[in-house]
């Protein structure tokens, strides 16, 4: 297998193997935990294999195309920092798999635990070896996501809960930013390659947006690597097991934002901006997070503070860029991550032995732990920088770079003083650590009795700090070749070979190293006492905590927030969204005019018609007036509402649209009997509605007047506009020209409907249907509120039988008409495809014959004459057109082509038929059904029981009860 | 003409758009109504206003499209015309059924309380 191939497999196996972990029964431990790590450790041989590649300054690649258009592939590539990045996340991954094997308890779900770390791990070589920007924030991304599920491992502990989703929220908000600084790189450089991002650091600074980009950037960088001021999420991911805060939270995950710093420092750093953005934070996080520590009483708490500010050491050093700072940070990432996972995997014993991790109940456990206790004493020595241990080394090599680097800016000059004062905290605490865990007086009161755990929960300490101290003694026979091939492949090939040694003479940093290691002895002896006896944090500082802004944030942002919102624009009240809908309305109608106006010169405008202007003022004030009596007098709004509806018909005929003339003319007959028959169901409305005359009603009535007065002004503008400008030709010349040729009609509107256009049509008779079966099943469930029940009292005065008497006359005429409107129907449906008619208008006519006969006598006498079946019309309706659609694939056309050809019939003469016609034969059915449907249903409500709704929720209880 | 029809459109949709935002229900009812008759005519009328040349062709031969009414707008406003009876049909049903579940006719299905 050829070297390319052995990259994908790098990234493969580990998820591949989550995947198989994943499914594993809940209980095999120890084959879950073979799995993982015989698939990590299957990644260690591969990486040995590319070794040799890799350490002759060679750069592995390999592509898988994915979407090339976009520019997104899956680049994979292997370099010397990268392999030794991913040496270190398989290594400590081996270890913390098999501490974990003795560490979790047997309740808890090894696969689940598992399948996580394997994840992690594939996401983490993705995130590492990722030749393409777009994918490294995509693997970044799942970083954060499998952080998330890995915190939360013990979701039925709250704090693991919300500790996951701050580290999720704040980390993946960072990861957006770091995809948007991808994205303005990518736009820079003209690629998404990373190769070539980093050849473009001279294009890039120069560019405008660098600023930007810069800051994007570093907000990614800074959240995973918990800088500050986004530190705080990391302590509270400690909730997670101690395999994962030693594997993710201290080695390996918060690694990736220094990574990255360390990776584009060629292609963003070298300025001023990044100098002072990058080491400021660093060395801000350093000392705070160095300051923190000293005062956590949780174990774990102080190692995450510790953790923060290392990471802070790290992404100053970053900040430098010098090759004498890269060389350091590189080294300071490996050793850190051997000398932290070591401490985190202590303290997990320690945790997991005694039942505790405050360490103001900790003490003399040397006595009963000695093996352990003694690792852990190496280990945080390494931490203090006490030397022959590898934090010496790189802790050395910080304090020369902060003496020997300048650029004469103030954080330059003070950077010495600050890194010592950073290291005197750092002695302090790492003192602390040791002095009150293992030393003075037995322990007292600890919820178990703490003894040597398990030889295999050991191991992996004893290898960590082994390396520790083999790094330590003899760094130029160990790291030393690796740390230049991996300096080497982010500086460039020509970077001077540095040796690391471990004495470099008698020198500042040296003094320095020993100033910090007295000075933080003498502080942690003055006020141990006193800071045993302290809160939790240091003073002052432990009430300014970053992670309050953050919960006050998330607060505003998910709860107070969008409940304000929901207040202002919610759906409980129906209002104010509709003003903000014709506001939006008149907004885009503004634009559109604000845009279009005077583009081209003005038609005259046609003559003007006294009798049209007339017709109007009618139609208008019908408007108007319907719109000022709609609340009181409502059908003295209705009979307005048909005045301006036939004003409108008559406009339709006005201008040659007799179809629509007849269609409107119709619908509008068969819409007023409608909401007539819905009228009943609504309150009386005899006295004014209270608060109608209050002030506030009054303002909202005259804000909405003006809003609905501006909005009839720009509509009507518009429409003025576009009607005085002279008409393009449209796709209605075609059907103009081949409407009879093609079509088979000389009605061009009903051609376009059954033939051109059938397919809208077909849609629009299923929609028609729809909303009938809907209006039926609402009404099936529908009780009339209890006191319009009955009788309407109108119909009980003395008058009202009076009148019923009188009705007589229409009623028989109105009986008489059925034939006639039958004829009448079929009359318009007949003539449709060559004059105005069509199944639309054929179909309301033949609803509006029944529906007289309702109207005429009663539910009753109808329904004993005349059998109806609405719902068989419209399936037989919508079965024909859908036949007739279907049909044409008989003949090999696409659905609904239509046929037509003139049949002469004896007697008859010349019958238009088109297949159209069939097409229109279904209309004219599903019209039929749906219109009668819907009236029928409201029509039946009268002949309902009255039943009070009490007694329906009564009837409801019980049977409730009863289940 | 132009100014006219112009004008009616806005003034219903003026009287469309004023009721759309008022509290009552069956007042909302009426809105949608002359609300869709301006938009109807709306749409008709950015086919331009013709006289007395409905789109009816002779069968066969030169067809001069300049003189008929555009077809398009009005085929679409036919649809629309029967949509709007059966949304208004629904809403009628809604309209209804909510004040039997509330006892209201409030739009929001409750008096506002203040």
């Amino acid at each position: 297998m050829n070297e390319p191939n052995l990259i994908f497999l790098l990234v493969l196996l580990p998820l591949a193997g989550s995947v198989v972990a994943a499914t594993l029964p809940a209980g095999a431990r120890t084959g879950t935990a073979w799995l993982s790590g015989l698939v990590l450790g299957a990644g260690l041989l591969i990486l040995a294999g590319l070794h040799g590649p890799v350490a002759e300054g060679g750069v592995l690649r390999t592509t898988l195309p994915w979407v090339p258009s976009l520019g997104l592939n899956l680049d994979f590539r292997l370099d010397g920092f990268s392999w030794l990045f991913v040496t270190l996340v398989l290594g400590i991954g081996v270890l913390v798999v098999l501490y974990a094997r003795y560490y979790l308890a047997p309740s808890d779900p090894a696969p689940r635990f598992h399948a996580g770390i394997l994840a992690f791990t594939g996401a983490m070589i993705g995130m590492l070896t990722s030749g393409n920007v777009i994918m490294l924030v995509v693997f970044w991304e799942l970083t954060s996501l499998i952080s998330f599920l890995l915190i939360g491992y013990w979701h039925r502990n709250p704090a693991a809960r919300d500790g996951a989703r701050m580290a999720l929220v704040v980390t993946a908000a960072g990861g957006l930013c770091l995809l948007g600084a991808m994205l303005l790189l990518g736009r820079m450089v003209g690629g998404y390659d990373l190769d070539r991002i980093l050849a473009s650091g001279d294009t890039i600074r120069a560019h405008p947006l660098y600023g930007t980009t810069l800051a994007l950037f570093l907000i990614g960088a800074f959240t995973k690597s918990a800088q500050v001021p986004f530190h705080f999420w990391l302590p509270n991911a400690m909730a997670a097991p101690t395999p994962v805060s030693a594997f993710l939270h201290s080695a390996t995950m918060v690694k990736a934002g220094v990574f990255l710093l360390v990776r584009f420092s060629p292609a963003l750093g070298g300025t001023e901006v990044w100098f002072f953005a990058v080491t400021g934070t660093g060395m801000a996080t350093l000392l705070i997070g160095a300051v923190i520590a000293l005062f956590r009483h949780d174990l774990k708490g102080l190692l995450a503070y510790s953790t923060i500010s290392h990471l802070g050491l790290i992404t100053a050093l970053a900040g430098l860029g010098s090759n004498g700072a890269i060389v350091a940070a590189i080294f300071h990432i490996a050793n850190h991550a051997v000398f932290k996972a070591s401490l985190f995997m202590a303290a997990g014993i320690i945790d997991h032995e005694s039942g505790t991790r405050d360490m103001r109940r900790l003490s003399g456990l040397m006595r009963l732990m000695p093996a352990t206790g003694s690792l852990a004493i190496v280990a945080a020595a390494a931490m203090a920088g006490v030397p022959l241990l590898n934090g010496f080394l790189s802790k050395e090599m910080f304090f020369a770079e902060a003496v020997e680097w300048h650029n004469g800016t103030w954080l330059d000059n003070s950077l010495p003083y600050l890194a010592t004062l950073a290291s005197v905290f750092s002695v302090a605490y790492s003192l602390r650590f040791i002095a009150t865990v293992f030393f003075g007086a037995p322990p007292t009161d600890l919820p178990k009795t703490p003894h040597e755990p398990v030889r295999w929960l050991r191991r992996p300490v004893e290898l960590l700090v082994l390396i520790c101290l083999v790094v330590g003694i003899i760094p130029g026979l160990t790291l030393g070749p690796t740390l230049n091939m991996a300096a080497r492949s982010v500086l460039g090939a020509d970077m001077p070979t540095y040796s690391v040694a471990v004495w470099h003479g008698f020198n500042t940093p040296l003094l320095m190293s020993l100033a910090a290691l007295v000075l933080g002895a003498a502080l942690y002896f003055t006020f141990s006492t006193r800071i045993a006896q302290g809160p939790e944090g240091p003073p002052v500082i432990h009430k300014l905590q970053a992670q309050r802004l953050y919960e006050r944030f998330m607060l505003a942002a998910t709860w107070t927030g969008p409940r304000r919102l929901l207040r202002l624009v919610g759906p409980d009240r129906l209002q104010p969204q509709l003003r903000l809908l014709v506001l939006l309305a008149i907004a885009g109608a503004t634009y559109m005019l604000w845009r279009s106006v005077q583009i081209e010169p003005w038609l005259g405008p046609t003559p003007l018609n006294a009798g049209f202007l007339l017709m109007w003022v009618v139609g208008a004030t019908c408007a108007v007036a319907a719109a000022w009596q709609a609340k009181y007098h409502r059908f003295a709004a209705l009979v307005l509402l048909g005045g301006a509806g036939l004003v409108t018909c008559l406009t339709f005929a006005w201008f040659s649209a007799p179809d629509l003339a007849v269609t409107q003319l119709l619908v509008e007959v068969v819409t007023t009997v409608l909401i007539l028959l819905g009228l009943r169901w609504l309150p009386k409305r005899l006295q004014e509605i209270p608060g109608d005359r209050l002030r506030s009603a009054r303002v909202r009535r005259s804000l909405d007047l003006v809003i609905a007065v501006v909005f009839g002004a720009t509509v009507s503008i518009i429409a003025f506009v576009v009607m005085t400008r002279p008409q393009l030709s449209t796709v209605g010349d075609w059907f103009l020209r081949n409407a009879y040729s093609e079509g088979g009609g000389t009605n061009v509107v009903n051609v376009i409907l059954v033939d051109f256009r059938a397919f809208d049509t077909f849609g629009e008779i299923t929609v028609l249907v729809i909303v009938a079966l809907t209006v039926f099943a609402l009404l099936r469930r529908f009780r009339p509120a209890t006191e319009i029940a009955g009788q309407p009292e109108q119909q009980a005065t003395p008058t009202a039988r009076a009148l019923r008497d009188y009705m007589l006359v229409p009623s028989v005429i109105m009986q008489w008409m059925f034939p006639v409107l039958i004829v009448l129907a079929a009359y318009l449906f007949l003539r449709g495809h060559d004059l105005p008619g069509g199944g639309f208008s054929g179909g309301v006519t033949l609803a509006i014959a029944f529906l007289l006969q309702y109207l005429a006598t009663h539910v009753r006498w109808v329904e004993a004459r005349l059998t109806v079946l609405p719902t068989r019309w419209m399936g037989f309706g919508l079965l024909i057109a859908g036949g007739t659609g279907v049909g044409s694939w008989v003949f090999g056309y696409p659905f609904l082509t239509a046929h037509a050809q003139y049949v002469d019939l004896p007697l008859i003469g010349e019958v238009p038929a088109a297949t159209a016609m069939l097409f229109d034969l279904g209309v004219f059915g599903a019209v039929v059904g749906a219109t009668v449907l819907m009236l029928i249903a409201i029509a039946h409500q009268s002949l309902r029981s009255p039943r009070p709704r009490s007694q329906d929720e009564a009837a409801r209880s019980e049977h409730e009860e009863a289940a | 003409m132009e100014f006219v029809l112009s004008a009616a459109i806005g003034i219903l949709a003026a009287s469309g758009a004023w009721l759309l935002m008022r509290p009552r229900t069956f007042q909302v009812i009426v809105g949608l109504c002359l609300l869709s008759y301006a938009v109807n005519l709306f749409i008709f009328s950015m086919g331009r206003l013709t006289v007395g040349a409905p789109a009816v062709m002779p069968r066969g031969g030169f067809v001069n499209p300049d003189a008929y009414a555009d077809p398009i707008p009005q085929a679409l406003v036919l649809t629309a015309i029967v949509i709007s009876f059966a949304t208004t049909a629904l809403f009628l049903v809604v309209m209804i059924a909510a004040r039997g579940f509330s006892g209201t006719d409030h739009v929001d299905g409750q008096e506002r309380n203040r």
